[in-house]
């Protein structure tokens, strides 16, 4: 049994790892909640793996299973529940605002040219006007920030 | 002896933010009451906390009366003491700058996540246990999630993605340390690990060696430790101004929890895995350090320079915490009071200056000069002399007190060209941050200077600069009172270093009798 608990935290953590260092919410999502499946198991097996013992006290027993492991894996199911939950919205409202589901959303050169597309025009300084930049990105701007970025991989 | 004084500040918040939840239907203006006055009670409860924690040994309040090591213990010591008392000063000024600039309108609920953030903070400082610090590790992350994603904007929601997804990853590695730590010790109570390592098998050494490694890299995600602070200059930028000044603290509990938990766990009664962190927190923040100050020279926006330079101050304080002398810690701990004040403050006036330019906001392109210019370049001035640590000001102080203590470590020469290299360098990036929003300006040219002072009309100035005047005026205080602060931190350090006390006091204060309790 231990072998397989131990193969079984290993390949979660391995897998959620793999997961987490994708370039897309949905599968940093999956490879969190992995990670946090892999935890459980292991906190419970902290306790070490007892069979037929109970946790809780009763008459004519004299062995007991370590219970605090479990209270913990308790705690921690919950915490990771909501947190994942958190983080499922937190992506939808990223996906929304961002445009795609990139964890990087838009490329981040075209973020920064759009932070300066909300300055005002800039009139009558004619000494600072040759070395602008603003006026050259404002039509690139308008044309790539409201549609999805081209080149992208598919998956 | 047992006191009530220990869960007080961590029950004002919890209950205080259930009210302003249920005070929802009675409109923003009683929220906004309920919640500074809930911090002015906090303020007050910090107070008297200290005054016990300075005249009494660590106090221990056993939750549900189930005594050390079996339940779970809330220990007040000077340390915790004196870090809820700077949060409670923090969260003032912050709260006070939310309510006058009317950032608490942006969102629902601002006052109830503020609120539920300080719970979490207090009881990550509070807590004797480490699964417990766990639990408030996450009820402040969720409450800062909340807080961080505040208002809205995509670069805010990037930035906020970022933050959550690390911070999830953090949490699992901390369940996996104490997983880790408790299968080999059998306990969870920080005094108690400490006993059982002193007494630890040779051959579970390794075992306990990793996890706490891993723990070092849970508290170096929320100190923002090199690399692991990629995550925090966009997040601060892009957050609304008094949420940025309360995340000041929120490095320092990453701080804390390698103080209290690494510097108890692997102290002197260790045995070959004493000082198993030192290494690595003294050299990962002299690399910080460097990285912080090359962050403030290429930052773009002030906000974003303001970041770094947090990064660069929480930087000193692990080189500080590196060097584990009772002298370096006072010095540490008294820059700690000094960076997290100025910080805060820092983050407003940033606010401040950007809400005065308008559409130019804080980035570092020349506009039109700021209504009020004078009184926030002073400001800004006063800050920046403050912050990079040039002579008068109090971070002037804390870094020669760091430096001298480091005088006595092998690797001196290291750590002080690199301090005073990244100082020369944060000053250069000041020095020219402050030349190019205030000296560097166009003329107006008629169109929205009108409309940036309309905005600074709309909201109230005079009390938004309140906040910042008081939060940066912690300079001059410390400055003016060095020298009873010094012995008070020198207390405090010593207090650290005395784990047997501790330890004697978290394992060792009886329960209270049922007699008492009727």
């Amino acid at each position: 049994m231990e072998w397989l608990i131990a193969l079984m935290i290993g390949v979660m953590t391995a897998s959620g790892v793999f997961l987490t260092l994708r370039a897309r919410t949905f599968p940093v999502v999956l490879g969190l909640t992995l990670l946090a499946y892999a935890v459980n198991v292991f906190l419970f097996a902290m306790g070490r793996l007892n069979i037929g013992v109970p946790a809780v006290i009763e008459a004519e027993r004299l062995a007991y299973t370590d219970p605090l492991p479990q209270a913990l894996v308790l705690t921690a199911i919950v915490i990771a529940f909501g947190m994942t939950a958190f983080l499922i919205v937190l992506s939808l409202k990223a996906r929304s605002e961002l445009g795609n589901d990139h964890v990087d959303g838009l490329h981040l050169a075209q973020d920064e040219e759009s932070l300066h597309a909300t300055l005002p025009p800039r009139q009558a300084d004619p000494k600072r006007h040759a070395d602008h930049p603003f006026e050259q990105t404002d039509a690139l701007i308008a044309s790539t920030t409201t549609q999805p970025i081209q080149g992208e991989r598919q998956q | 002896m047992m006191t009530a004084t220990p869960f007080l500040p961590v029950l004002i918040p919890l209950i205080g933010g259930v009210l302003v939840l249920l005070a929802h239907r009675g409109g923003l203006n009683l929220q906004r009451l309920m919640s500074l006055l809930l911090v002015l009670a906090l303020l007050l409860v910090s107070v008297d906390a200290m005054q016990t924690a300075i005249q009494m040994p660590p106090q221990v309040y056993a939750l549900g009366n189930w005594i050390a090591p079996f339940g779970i213990v809330l220990v007040l010591d000077q340390l915790s003491a004196l870090m809820v008392l700077i949060t409670a000063l923090l969260a003032l000024g912050a709260l006070w700058y939310a309510v006058k600039r009317k950032v608490d309108a942006q969102g629902a609920h601002f006052h109830v996540l503020f609120q539920i953030q300080l719970f979490g903070l207090n009881g990550a400082f509070l807590t004797g246990d480490v699964f417990n610090l766990f639990v408030f590790f996450e009820v402040l992350l969720l409450a800062s999630y909340g807080l961080l994603l505040h208002g809205s904007g995509r670069l805010r929601t990037r930035a906020g993605l970022h933050y959550v997804a690390i911070n999830l990853i953090g949490s699992t590695l901390f369940l996996f340390a104490v997983g880790a730590l408790y299968g080999v010790l059998g306990t969870l109570n920080i005094a108690d690990m400490a006993n059982k390592i002193a007494h630890l098998d040779p051959q579970d050494q390794g075992v306990v060696a990793a996890a706490g490694l891993l723990l070092l890299l849970v508290f170096g995600i929320k100190a923002a430790l090199f690399p692991l602070y990629l995550w925090l200059p966009q997040a601060y930028a892009n957050t609304t101004a008094p949420v940025a000044a309360l995340f000041a603290i929120m490095t320092k509990v990453g701080l804390y929890a390698i103080i209290r938990v690494h510097g108890t766990l692997f102290g002197d009664q260790a045995g070959d895995l004493a000082g198993l962190h030192l290494p690595w927190i003294l050299w990962l923040g002299l690399i910080t350090m460097l990285m912080a100050a090359f962050g403030t020279l290429a930052a773009r926006g002030l906000r974003e320079q303001v970041a770094y330079l947090v990064l660069a101050s929480v930087a000193t304080l692990l080189v500080g915490i590196g060097l584990n002398s009772i002298d370096a810690l006072s010095a540490t701990l008294y820059y700690l009071i000094h960076s997290t004040l100025i910080a805060g403050g820092f983050f407003l006036l940033a606010d401040l200056i950007a809400k005065g330019r308008g559409a130019y906001d804080d980035r570092f392109v020349s506009g039109p000069a700021t209504p009020k210019a004078m009184l926030l370049g002073a400001t800004f001035l006063f800050a920046a002399i403050a912050m990079s640590g040039l002579p008068p000001l109090s971070g002037f102080f804390g870094k020669v007190l760091i430096l001298s203590a480091a005088l006595d470590h092998p690797a001196f020469s290291w750590i002080i060209a690199v301090v005073l290299l990244s100082g020369l360098m944060m000053i250069m990036a000041l020095a020219r941050s402050g030349s190019l929003l205030f000296y560097n300006t166009l003329p107006e040219n008629g169109q929205d200077a009108p409309a940036a002072a309309d905005a600074s009309k709309e909201h109230d100035f005079k009390g938004a600069y309140l906040a910042v005047a008081s939060l940066l005026s912690a300079a001059l205080v410390l400055v003016a009172l060095a020298h009873p602060l010094g012995q008070f931190t020198q207390s405090v350090a010593q207090q650290v270093f005395d784990a047997p006390t501790y330890l004697q006091q978290v394992l060792h204060t009886p329960a209270v009798a049922k007699e008492a309790i009727r």
